[in-house]
């Protein structure tokens, strides 16, 4: 039975209760209670199953170490899965439950794994895939989706906030034990802006439990001083419940914060991600503390020793009555005397080690515990909790000595100092033999850009475990970091502590050390990921020698536990097996996050409509108006289509598309990408930009033309405008225009920065509108202003003048064959015009029309769109343009490329129109095309698709444009292309489906 | 998450701020370049373990493309520098010599 103790907590107020449930149970715990402390008092000590077996699983750690005790919080929209128990506070009406279990926690049918567990070691998933083929699919794949896993993804939208803090301090120290603590105070004196995070609800770390006096005072008294302290220094701030999850590079640190269920304007803020730059960060992280690898070590009731000691120091919580303590070192006597203290009895201690002079064993023995040295532990005997333990010799296989019974185990294999944020910015590892642990190499740190150390790691985190030298270490490695600030660090008051000596830890990685193999498939090393002794030498057998592929075979110290208790232990085995060292073998690669942080606190307040700003053009309020259905193109929103009284998507496209052919239409083209180039040598410049000739453009006149990478492939396309003699407009795509002055920058800063050239992006500084059809002068003329005949303004040409009251320029060009005219006015001005052409239209039944209508028709007239017919590897030959290539260039960009063999072979896919043979309905978009022969696999070869495709109102009949091999030479031939929908044929044709009556150059 | 400063404004950046445009000094090859001179201008990169000269857009900031001297291990900063140059200046070389004897040069 675990139970609340009588008295003690430092942590918990007895005044305070709070209810909430497990499984639908209504609990009852204290104020200052965890999820795992409150389900203890309440004797649940089994609190999950295990990921691949199903095993029973009880919470073996007390804080953020502990593998098991993984619960889904909250219901519906709140569902919140695996969140470890050790680390959540309750609170009033909270709902958590267990995971990975049908039908119930207690009584799962999944453990039928247990049982098989033979047949399903390490890899065996990889061995799914092999044969036979369709089982996989069938079979295995649909089986472990059901059987393994933790807790399911919530299905609804989060309805909490959640929020991010950006702070720049000095020092940050992370951790809040007796070393932050104090590093934070010499910080702090000496002028420094310090932060100190603290993961636990409480600041003091170990020292709290383990350590009984400081300078004179019971700890806890210490503690609180010193608190109070640093929290009266205005350039000192203290943190808790805030977790460092990652470091990265030159200083900037990741840290989140779990809130309290409190209310904010608009929701609960759940979260708060801290964005933390740091000139030096003081790493006093402290140390976890390892299991012990003996059979049946994952029954719940075989717990860290450590935990032990921390449930009934700090929340007055006993995990059982009767405790065997298993130990290879000094510090799990701490444990013992815990468990005396507070009435618990303490069979047996197992210590490891043949004789241990100065151990606190004599100490004990005297008080009359028993103290059993060179014995090991053989196995845990209970089925559902621990009922008791074999003890055997440790330097024998396993022969059971004696049985003892007992419903806790508290296991200590020594401490590993907590160094994974040292490594996640490259900070190098040194393994310790003396200590048997990897600790922090000073010698190689993460460095700052200047090449600076900008990591100092202090304390138990820096593998000095006792409390005095941890005192000692903390204040030399926080002068270190002050001395790195250009800062003093004034001597002083470091406080004193008194240890009685301790003697040396022995290693120990199996238990007992000639462990049969029967005991290595039921000792476990990874709890979270089912990882046994027995998975690691299979993996060794099977060839992985490396540390990463053994971890990445058998999934040891993956997932949210990130290896924290089973790391050293793992690599040992592995080590062991391949008769190395453990320095030889090394470790696995420490990545962020240390603790899982929530995917909405990465995304802070970055969603729904602030995940980006929308831009909208000057029209955008007369579009939303009139029934836009809108469409995201790059970071705008284009209305699509117009939307009439009720008529479907399809049929205003149509109309749209009609009216155009017909009367006249106007569409907002206000987001095409308007870049000005110039300069004296703006001609020159744009000669190399684009494939054309653009430095013979007269002023007045305007020239389509193409842009290409180095590489040879189209890259954007427009109309550029020459100005004067020195000054260009380039029209970009929409989706380009960023792109494209940012290439333009490019070039001239860092090739040709000799040119005189100017680029400015003025895409928002002009409103743009185009107006198509064959009404479109008339409806111009009626505007009144500017002479728009076709010999003051002919095809290809602009001007600049006024129209309807505004100044204005006028472009006759067009993207859908009509006669079209495009005017650019004045942002501030665009409504304007707008509404005064929508005024003037009516008599000409004008038509607003969207991006789907300028699709349709410009496909009509087989024009191309970047990013449909062109897709990084098409160049612009393959797409027929070759006319907008000057042969008279010296050079270009994308020339030199495009004369490369593979560019101007023949059996490129080049573009054609293609003509669908039986139906109405558009060829699939993306179809690819298939020849009569087959290749590899028995596949059809393919030989081309479709990238532009479209019912065409004014035709009444599918049309597509698509690339095919040979393309031009195949005209009049019957092509299959192939979708998931079946087969069509098409016929290829010229890609120009319709020629206008007024057409563009009228 | 890098801090450049940029040469041009003066601000110590984040790497949010930049845009980086991989290795430096690459001379473009044009129309006269063979096909094996033209494979290295256009494909062809150092990717060294260790320091690496490269271009970087302080697109969120002023705008202009400078060039950075950086060891690709360590995070470490030589310096960084104006784009508009052919080869890495004498202080920036100088710095890499005082920091790395054994890597310096290119």
């Amino acid at each position: 039975m675990s139970t609340r103790l009588q008295s003690g907590g430092r942590l918990i107020d007895r005044g305070s209760p709070i209810e909430f449930s497990f499984n639908g149970a209504n609990l009852k715990g204290l104020a200052g209670d965890t999820l795992a402390s409150a389900l203890l008092a309440n004797d649940r000590r089994l609190v999950g199953r295990s990921f691949k077996y199903h095993r029973r699983r009880g919470i073996v750690g007390s804080g953020p170490e502990d593998p098991n005790s993984l619960v889904t919080l909250g219901e519906g929209s709140r569902h919140t899965p695996n969140r470890q128990a050790t680390m959540v506070r309750i609170s009033q009406g909270m709902a958590a439950r267990s995971q990975n279990h049908w039908p119930s926690l207690e009584f799962d049918v999944g453990a039928a794994a247990d049982k098989l567990s033979a047949l399903i070691p390490a890899g065996f998933y990889y061995k799914t895939f092999i044969d036979p083929k369709p089982a996989w699919k069938h079979v295995y794949e649909p089986l472990i989706r059901r059987a393994a896993g933790l807790g399911p993804a919530p299905k609804d939208r989060d309805p909490d906030l959640y929020e991010h803090f950006h702070v720049h301090v000095d020092l940050l120290i992370v951790g809040g034990g007796i070393a932050g603590l104090l590093a934070a105070r010499m910080a702090g004196q000496a002028g420094l802006r310090v932060l100190l995070l603290e993961q636990a609800q409480a600041f003091g770390g170990r020292t709290a439990v383990d350590v009984e006096i400081v300078d004179g005072a019971p700890s806890e008294d210490w503690i609180t001083g010193i608190v109070d302290d640093l929290q009266r220094m205005p350039n000192v701030h203290l943190q808790c419940e805030t977790c460092a999850t990652g470091v990265y590079d030159h200083g900037y640190v990741l840290a989140n914060e779990r809130l309290p269920a409190t209310a904010v304007e608009g929701g609960r803020l759940r979260n708060r991600l801290w964005r933390i730059r740091a000139r030096r960060v003081v790493l006093a992280t402290g140390a976890i503390e390892r299991p012990m690898c003996f059979a049946n070590n994952d029954v719940p009731g075989v717990m860290l020793a450590s935990a032990v000691r921390d449930y009934i120091v700090n929340y007055g919580v006993s995990p059982g009555d009767r405790t065997v303590v298993v130990t290879n070192n000094d510090d799990a006597y701490r444990t013992v005397r815990t468990l005396l203290r507070a009435g618990l009895d303490v069979p047996l201690v197992v210590d490891v080690r043949p004789d241990a002079p100065g151990s606190p064993a004599s100490e004990l023995r005297a008080l009359g515990v028993r103290v059993a040295n060179a014995r090991a532990v053989a196995m845990v005997r209970g089925s559902g909790c621990v009922s008791g333990v074999d003890v055997c010799a440790h330097a024998g296989e396993g022969t059971s000595l004696e049985n003892v019974k007992c419903e806790v185990v508290a296991m200590s294999g020594g401490w590993s100092p907590a160094v994974h944020l040292w490594s996640h910015c490259s900070g190098k590892l040194a393994w310790d033999d003396e200590t048997g642990m990897f600790r922090p190499n000073n010698e190689k740190p993460p460095l700052t850009g200047g090449g600076e150390p900008f990591m100092v790691a202090v304390g138990s985190a820096n593998g000095v475990l006792e409390a005095d030298k941890v005192v000692e270490d903390a204040v030399r490695g926080a002068a270190k970091a002050i001395e790195f600030l250009g800062a003093a660090a004034v001597p002083g008051d470091e406080p004193e502590i008194k240890v009685s000596a301790e003697s040396p830890p022995m290693p120990v990685w199996l238990m007992p050390n000639g462990m049969n193999r029967r005991a290595r498939s039921k000792a476990w090393i990874d709890f979270q990921n089912d990882v046994k002794v027995s998975d690691i030498e299979l993996a060794i057998r099977e060839g992985f020698e490396s540390v990463e592929h053994v971890k990445r075979y058998t999934t040891l110290g993956m997932a949210t536990d990130q290896g924290k208790t089973s790391n050293i232990n793992g690599m040992a085995v592995i080590a062991h097996n391949l008769n190395r060292s453990i320095a030889q073998t090394g470790t696995t690669t420490f990545r962020p996050p240390f603790t899982p942080i929530p995917l909405g606190a990465i995304a802070g307040q970055a969603r729904g409509s602030l995940f980006k700003p929308t831009r909208r053009t000057a029209i955008d309020a007369w579009h939303d108006e009139n029934g836009a259905y809108w469409e995201p193109v790059a970071d705008w929103r284009r209305p699509y289509c117009y939307r009439r009284n009720g008529e479907s998507i399809e049929d205003a496209v149509h109309r749209e598309a009609l009216a155009v052919r017909r009367s006249v239409g106007v569409v907002d083209a206000s987001t095409l990408g308007k870049i000005l180039v110039a300069g004296p040598d703006a001609g020159k410049f744009l000669d190399m930009m684009y494939t054309n000739m653009m430095s013979t453009l007269k002023p007045g006149r305007c020239r389509y033309g193409l842009m290409c990478n180095d590489n040879g492939f189209l890259m954007d396309d427009g109309v550029v405008a020459r100005l004067d003699e020195n000054t260009f407009l380039c029209h970009t795509t929409t989706g380009g225009a960023d792109h494209v002055h940012g290439w333009m920058e490019e070039w001239l800063q860092t090739e040709w920065w000799d040119w005189e050239v100017y680029v400015v992006n003025v895409t928002e500084q002009f409103a743009q509108i185009g107006i198509s059809g064959p009404q479109s002068r008339n409806l111009l003329r009626k505007l009144g202003g500017l002479d728009v005949g076709a010999d003051a303004l002919p095809f290809m040409g602009w001007r600049r003048g006024n129209l309807a009251g505004h100044e204005v320029r006028v472009f006759r060009i067009s993207f859908s064959g009509e006669l079209s005219f495009e005017i650019a006015v004045r942002s501030s001005e665009g409504l304007e015009l707008w509404n005064s052409i929508q005024e003037a239209g009516e008599e000409f039944d004008l038509q607003a029309y969207g991006t789907e209508a300028l699709h349709v028709l410009r496909a009509e007239v087989g024009f191309i769109m970047i990013g449909d017919e062109s897709d990084g590897t098409v160049t612009p030959q393959d797409l027929g343009l070759s006319w907008a290539i000057s042969r008279k260039k010296k050079d270009f960009l994308g020339k030199r490329a495009q004369e490369r063999s593979f560019l101007a072979a023949p059996d490129r896919w080049r573009l054609v129109g293609l003509q669908r043979l039986g139906g109405k309905s558009p060829l699939p978009h993306g179809a690819y095309c298939v020849a009569n022969e087959t290749v590899d696999f028995g596949h059809r070869r393919m030989i081309g698709r479709v990238t532009s495709t479209y019912y065409s109102p004014i035709l009444d009949e599918p049309i597509a444009l698509g690339l095919l091999e040979n393309g031009p030479e195949r005209l009049g031939t019957v092509v299959e292309f192939v979708h998931a929908g079946g087969k069509t044929s098409a016929k290829v044709v010229e890609p120009v489906f319709y020629k206008p009556a007024v057409s563009a150059r009228d | 998450m890098l801090m450049l400063t940029c040469p041009y404004c003066g601000i110590a950046a984040d790497e949010t701020e930049l845009h980086g445009g991989g290795e430096a000094h690459i001379t473009r090859a044009g129309v006269e370049a063979s096909d094996a001179e033209f494979e290295e201008y256009l494909f062809t990169r150092a990717n060294p373990k260790g320091v690496h000269f490269e271009k970087w857009h302080h697109s969120r900031g002023c705008g202009r493309w400078f060039h950075a001297a950086r060891c690709t291990v360590t995070m470490e900063v030589f310096g960084t520098y104006s784009a508009q140059t052919l080869q890495p200046p004498d202080e920036i070389l100088a710095e890499i010599e005082r920091r790395r004897p054994a890597a310096s040069g290119k």
